[in-house]
């Protein structure tokens, strides 16, 4: 799921600052920003408390199922249309693809509420983790199901580096070297003493990525 | 021909010095330091943006070694350059007359002056000496001939005090299989660990260096525990600076025992000073190398 944090709220009022709004609409999330409780509805009430408390008007507020999903995204803006029209701007409590999805529904400013911050596996409940930054181009295969592109803080495909001390990473120093962690389970898997991975081809993850299943040749760019 | 790899190539017990290039453009103190040290190494370290802090390019800084008569080592780390930069990098090096490259992976910028920088990290050391000795066969990493390659002697670093050892041990012979000719470890504190290392990696075709560090303070024992990336001072050898009267000379003291011990084992010393640049000859007169 995509991990999402809360905005600066200074951030937040300077842009509603920027074009003079005075009535705010809300929109959350039903999905990665509920379970990442920073875009559900409890957390889009508390921020129509403060932006009420901040002497904003709250002309309304919704929790889309789907925030990124085009259609329902627009399905959702229809239902609230009176309370959109009477808003000067739109908080998004959602990803960045969210937010994107409400303004191209809308045609009122629309603000960031969260931050987006990573693809994240969700450890146990509220305690998510980076392991995967969706590069396009997997090496898991070879590095016993750790990724070192994520998860040392380098992304060094080879390693450890230099800074390992003891088992432990140079840069974050309570956690263990992701490097020390792939080759302990390769030799535990009789798989020790790999190859070299060669530098990795960052052609398979060139911006935007775009699938579109219906092209008759549809796949990953 | 490099005179680092002629004299290791001989079998001479070699000496390398460190040089951090300016925060700057002026070169009167940096010089300064090379004239102080060059004299008694047979190459210099320039350092490329070391502890992720700026620095004057190690590119530049080499060749002003070079110009004053000094053999520099050019050091490239894998942090602030992607591949098309650091080949490029490569290929002038080559033409400022720089023939040893000591290639690492740098460390990373949120320990440096800019913790808001990108680390590139396009390459790992492993993978850029790959690179490097591809050059060195007349090819560019993508297999383009060059007009005009290279002929870099190429080395790497290493720690041999770092545990888990086994696993340091592969990343080391992945080296050498990479094109490294020589290693300069961080600094030595257990002769035994240092053995260890040279017993493994000279039938591998690698000499070793050892790194030596002139702990000129209790408080640069500290930074090094505290800051350092990798490098921890045992209790012992820090409380025997810590409590001398005159640290910085016990720091010489304990210098030249290092390098004293470090002839039997190894191929050759790399001093690290700290900023005591004025202790090398010392040092190395007292180890017998003077």
């Amino acid at each position: 799921m995509i991990i999402t944090r809360p905005r600066d709220w200074g951030r937040i009022e300077a842009n509603l600052a920027e074009v003079g709004a005075k009535s705010v609409f809300i929109m959350g999330c039903g999905q990665c920003a509920t379970v990442a409780s920073t875009g559900g509805e409890k957390e889009v009430l508390q921020a129509k408390t403060a932006l009420e408390q901040a002497g904003y008007a709250v002309s309304g507020w919704a929790v889309g199922e789907v925030t990124c999903h085009s259609g329902g995204t627009r399905l959702e803006t229809r239902k609230h249309f009176g309370d959109l029209e009477a808003a000067d701007a739109v908080l998004v409590l959602s990803c960045g693809a969210g937010v994107q999805t409400v303004a191209d529904a809308v045609k009122k400013p629309v603000f960031p509420g969260l931050e987006s911050v990573f693809l994240g596996n969700v450890v146990r409940h509220g305690v998510f983790e980076e392991r995967c930054q969706m590069c396009g181009d997997c090496v898991l295969d070879q590095t016993a199901g750790i990724c070192p592109v994520t998860t040392c803080p380098k992304g060094l495909l080879n390693g450890p580096c230099g800074g390992m001390w003891d088992g432990k990473c140079e840069v974050l120093r309570d956690r263990d070297c992701t490097h020390v962690r792939i080759q302990r389970r390769l030799i535990e898997q009789g798989r020790g003493g790999t190859k070299l991975l060669p530098a990795k081809d960052f052609s398979k993850k060139l911006k935007p990525g775009s699938v579109n299943l219906r092209e008759k040749k549809g796949g990953a760019r | 021909m490099s005179r680092l790899r002629d004299a290791l190539e001989r079998g001479e017990f070699v000496v390398t010095g460190e040089i951090a290039p300016p925060l700057g453009t002026d070169l009167t103190a940096m010089r300064r330091s090379i004239e102080t040290i060059g004299p008694h190494c047979h190459a210099i370290n320039i350092t490329d943006n070391q502890g992720a802090s700026l620095h004057l390019s190690s590119l530049a800084a080499s060749r002003a070694a070079l110009e004053m008569g000094f053999e520099p080592i050019f050091q490239q780390t894998c942090r602030d350059r992607n591949r098309l930069a650091l080949q490029s990098d490569l290929l002038a090096a080559w033409t400022l007359g720089l023939e040893n490259v000591l290639i690492v992976t740098g460390d990373d910028p949120r320990s440096g002056d800019h913790p808001e920088a990108k680390g590139v990290f396009d390459l790992d050391s492993t993978q850029l000496l790959e690179v490097a000795a591809q050059m060195n066969a007349g090819t560019d990493m993508i297999g383009r001939p060059l007009k005009g390659g290279t002929d870099f002697y190429l080395g790497a670093a290493m720690f041999p005090e770092a545990e888990p050892w086994d696993i340091q041990l592969l990343r080391a012979a992945r080296k050498v299989e990479a094109g490294a000719r020589f290693f300069q470890t961080q600094a030595i504190f257990d002769i035994t660990k240092l053995e260890r290392a040279v017993e493994e990696l000279r039938p591998l075709g690698a000499k070793v260096i050892a790194g030596v560090l002139v702990l000129r303070s209790a408080r640069a024992v500290d930074f090094i525990n505290k800051r350092l990336a990798g490098l921890m001072v045992p209790e012992a050898i820090g409380a025997r600076i810590k409590s001398a009267d005159n640290a910085a000379a016990e720091a010489i003291k304990l210098a030249t025992e290092q390098v004293r011990a470090a002839r039997e084992v190894a191929d050759g010393v790399h001093i690290m000073t700290l900023g005591l640049d004025d202790a090398v000859p010392e040092i190395l007169e007292g180890a017998g190398l003077g």
